[in-house]
């Protein structure tokens, strides 16, 4: 008889204390943020998708090596360049990167020994094709270099 | 035209209008308390501060094609949801929304809503039954055993005012508790002290079982039995979920305006300055924050958990309650 | 209704607890059978969502496969970093350094705390109570974002390699992480008192899916289940990997064996997460955060090794087979889940179907670490 009344008298004080703490939490200011009509700053090192260095002229530090590509477990990447005549080390002519399988491993910006590469802040990404998400790096590079 | 006629069909567009705009403003109320305790904000991108939401979600509601499942009762399919709004609309026939405006006056008000709001049930049953599927006939039934398992306490403490005031129109118990907050009844300190004890207990019994009867959390199993089996009003698309949502909204309000009439003096101000409609409004919304209050700070209880807390804690102590009263009446009357 | 009536004669039916479903955190599928409201027998049925992890391992170097690690189980993918990497250094003979250990150590017990989090969220969302998932997802926001101004990622990290860890820390990191732990700490009593507590919690957790100790180990459950049935079983400490001996510090064990000993089981756990946490702030040494002679190419001996570690939801194993090449013979992943759901079909036996859905969650259970 007694565990009866206990456990009534227990279970109204703990529903009491419940309603307490969400009518303190009513009061409180919201947590969330306005994302579409507020920009959400990215923190330095966020990934999103790799991007092509410039350097001081405007062009890439990219040596086609070929380590990024060997590195990528997802064979992301395809890099092609050629060395025109007289020059001492090669020129990049294609960089292009296949986001749709891409999974920000990170392993490729390790293994690039000019720091030729590194990860954009990029997240508005949004498009109705596949080849949407094919980017072409060089071409992005010259198109922030002008 | 007979004038009564004329303001008998007035009161009856007005009711549905008012049904129908507190439907949708409870709607966009309990987003919005859902919100912030929960430390966002509710809807805002309809119309200002999101009041228009509920305007858009109608709209889509009635857009959407009524589906019927095969081998599905088809009378009782489309009959279920007007069973739902028909006894919520009828309710308001007795409440009395200040002095003077109350659609009829009768004599057995209380009984009579009582009466009424009892044919919900079958619609529940109607609706699960109708719909040609296994899991929610399951639920239909449990949903009938809540209602019926908390119809009972609900009564017997609506019996304890009942017994106190003497008389079942609402209007003579509201004009009962005139004066100030000191003469409601649930704390009826000029007229009866021994009442002190048995109201209060009879008012949360009373509210405990109104939330139980709109089969509102934390004893929405009917709706949100979704977890496994389907709630009885899955087989609905368009405008007859929504008929069961309005529904429940209404009955809402009829639960918490009958808690307002009986124990907190309906029309009445606390200081028994200005009584009028504000002040009915005013308490009706404060018990309805306090149902939405409770629906999003418990989880759900299990069906033999909400069987028990009626049969074996609601019922005992109303019991105990309604014997109190009587001798407490007797002992304690003026 | 005819099929209803001929359904009465026959007693049980059959009813599908289907790949899409809210409450199996997962494409689980469970075949139950049912005699009116009672479980007669359950049967998970897997591979909806097997992704060949462990073929993979075999066609991807040792390094490549770090990546896959982070996606078996999503939500504590540092714990199942650590396993691999732990599992290669042991394999090739690499010694990590002590700021990368320290490292290590504090960033996968913030996992597991945003774990623990997010089970408790959804748990309590299968119940019905919607609002301590929100409560639960402002603070583990905070540990994402903590992770993310280190790692670069929320949720999938890729940020152990073989002898050390990707990127250092910085000194906002650890006063973030000092600032957090002391906000968690003032928080969790509120946990407690508006779930903890609460009635109707407690009745529909206590005495539901009583495991005892002799089923946890006929089935091999492990982590917090195990602990929860009064096994005193924690890879960190029956079997110390990396630098957990040197930190002071509790493993929680309920002998009960119900849901709400599993339940309490996981909170303590948060509690005792934060107490190593600071520990390692205290203790953090300066150094490097890579070792200097690891080699780029990683081709460890011939030979059979293996590493448990203790992730969020139990003890979870990695067995490399080597062969002297740069990739694996073969990589065996023994995931905690897979045991803890194998006890759900004896388990079950004559529970109400409510009673089941609060039992799964309470196993914690993520599908894609059970099917790789």
């Amino acid at each position: 008889m007694s565990g009866y009344f206990k456990e009534l008298v227990d279970g109204t004080n703990s529903l009491v204390a419940g309603l307490r703490v969400t009518i303190k939490y009513l009061f409180k200011p919201v947590v969330t943020m306005q994302y579409p009509h507020v920009s959400v700053r990215m923190t330095p090192r966020f990934r999103g998708h790799i991007d092509l260095v410039a350097d001081d002229n405007g062009e890439s530090l990219c040596i086609v090596c070929g380590m990024c590509q060997k590195a990528c477990p997802s064979d992301c990447i395809t890099v092609a360049g050629e060395k025109p005549e007289g020059a001492k080390k090669k020129m990049l002519t294609e960089y292009r990167l296949d986001f749709t399988k891409c999974s920000l491993c990170g392993l490729c910006v390790e293994s690039c020994k000019p720091g030729a590469i590194t990860f954009s802040k990029d997240f508005n990404l949004a498009g109705l094709t596949k080849e949407e998400f094919i980017f072409d790096l060089k071409q992005r590079l010259e198109e922030r270099k002008r | 035209m007979n004038p009564e006629v004329l303001r008998l069909i007035g009161y009856v567009v007005a009711i549905i209008a008012f049904v129908a705009l507190n439907a949708a403003m409870l709607v966009w109320m309990e987003r919005k308390v859902a919100g912030h305790i929960q430390l966002r904000i509710g809807p805002k991108e309809v119309g200002p501060f999101g009041l228009l939401q509920s305007f858009a979600d109608g709209i889509k509601l009635m857009t959407k094609q009524l589906i019927v499942p095969e081998g599905a009762d088809v009378p009782l399919f489309k009959i279920a949801p007007m069973l739902v709004m028909i006894p919520a609309v009828m309710c308001f026939v007795t409440i009395p929304f200040s002095e003077t405006l109350a659609a009829r006056n009768i004599n057995v008000g209380l009984l009579l809503i009582f009466a009424i709001a009892s044919v919900n049930i079958l619609a529940l049953l109607l609706g699960g039954w109708a719909s040609n599927n296994k899991y929610a006939v399951i639920s239909a039934a449990r949903a009938v055993s809540q209602n019926v398992a908390y119809e009972i306490p609900m009564l017997i403490t609506a019996i304890t005012v009942v017994m106190f005031t003497g008389t079942m129109n609402l209007n003579e118990i509201v004009m009962q508790q005139g004066g100030g907050f000191w003469n409601w009844n649930i704390m009826p300190l000029t007229k009866n002290f021994g009442m002190l004890l048995v109201m209060p207990v009879s008012f949360v019994i009373f509210f405990i079982c109104s939330m139980a009867e709109t089969n509102r959390a934390p004893f929405d199993l009917g709706e949100a039995e979704s977890e496994l089996v389907a709630g009885f009003h899955t087989e609905y698309s368009g405008m007859g979920f929504g008929l069961f949502f309005l529904g429940e909204y209404a009955n809402v309000f009829i639960g918490c305006s009958l808690a307002t009439i009986l124990f907190l003096g309906g029309w009445q101000c606390p200081f028994g300055l200005f009584p009028g409609i504000h002040w009915f409004l005013l308490k009706v919304y404060f018990l309805i924050f306090v149902v939405m209050w409770v629906r999003w700070t418990y989880p759900r209880t299990t069906i033999y958990g909400l069987l028990n807390l009626s049969w074996k804690f609601l019922i005992p102590i109303s019991l105990f309650n309604l014997v109190l009263t009587g001798a407490l009446i007797k002992v304690f009357s003026r | 209704m005819n099929h209803l009536a001929s359904d009465q004669q026959k007693e049980t039916f059959v009813l599908n607890m289907g790949p899409q479903h809210p409450a199996t955190h997962g494409v689980l599928r469970v075949k139950l059978v049912l005699d009116g409201e009672y479980i007669v027998e359950a049967d998970p049925v897997l591979g909806y969502i097997h992704r060949m992890q462990e073929k993979m391992g075999e066609n991807r170097t040792w390094a490549q496969f770090m990546p896959n690690t982070g996606r078996l189980d999503y939500l504590s993918a540092l714990s199942y970093n650590h396993g691999y990497a732990c599992a290669v250094e042991r394999a090739a003979g690499i010694e990590v350094p002590e700021r990368a250990e320290f490292i290590r150590v504090m960033t996968v017990e913030l996992n597991r705390i945003s774990s623990h989090l997010l089970w408790f969220g959804a748990y309590l969302l299968d119940l019905g109570g919607f609002t301590p998932l929100l409560y639960a997802f402002d603070d583990r926001e905070q540990i994402l974002d903590l992770l993310e101004s280190v790692t670069g990622s929320r949720l999938t990290y890729c940020y152990f390699r073989f002898g050390g860890v990707y990127n250092d820390i910085d000194d906002n990191f650890l006063t973030g992480v000092s600032a957090f732990v002391a906000r968690l700490r003032s928080r969790l009593p509120m946990y407690h008192t508006l779930v903890t507590k609460n009635i109707i919690l407690m009745k529909r957790l206590k005495d539901i899916g009583v495991v005892s100790a002799d089923m946890c180990r006929r089935y091999g459950a492990t982590g917090p289940v195990a602990r929860g049935s009064g096994l005193n079983y924690d890879v960190r400490k029956n079997e110390p990997y990396s630098i957990y001996s040197r930190f002071n510090f509790d493993v929680p064990v309920y002998p009960e064996g119900d849901s709400m000993a599993r339940y309490m089981v996981r909170m303590d756990e948060i509690e005792q997460s934060l107490r190593i946490i600071e520990q390692a702030i205290a203790g953090l040494p300066e150094g490097p955060v890579m070792a200097e002679k690891a080699p780029k190419i990683i081709k460890p001996a011939k030979g059979d090794y293996y590493q448990a570690v203790e992730a969020a939801r139990g003890s979870f194993g990695v067995r490399l087979v080597s062969d002297g090449s740069n990739t694996a013979y073969r990589l065996k992943l023994r995931s905690p889940s897979f045991s803890n759901l194998s006890l759900f079909a004896e388990a079950s036996q004559g529970m109400l179907v409510a009673d089941a859905i609060a039992f799964m969650g309470s196993l914690d259970l993520v599908i894609p670490e059970i099917d790789r």
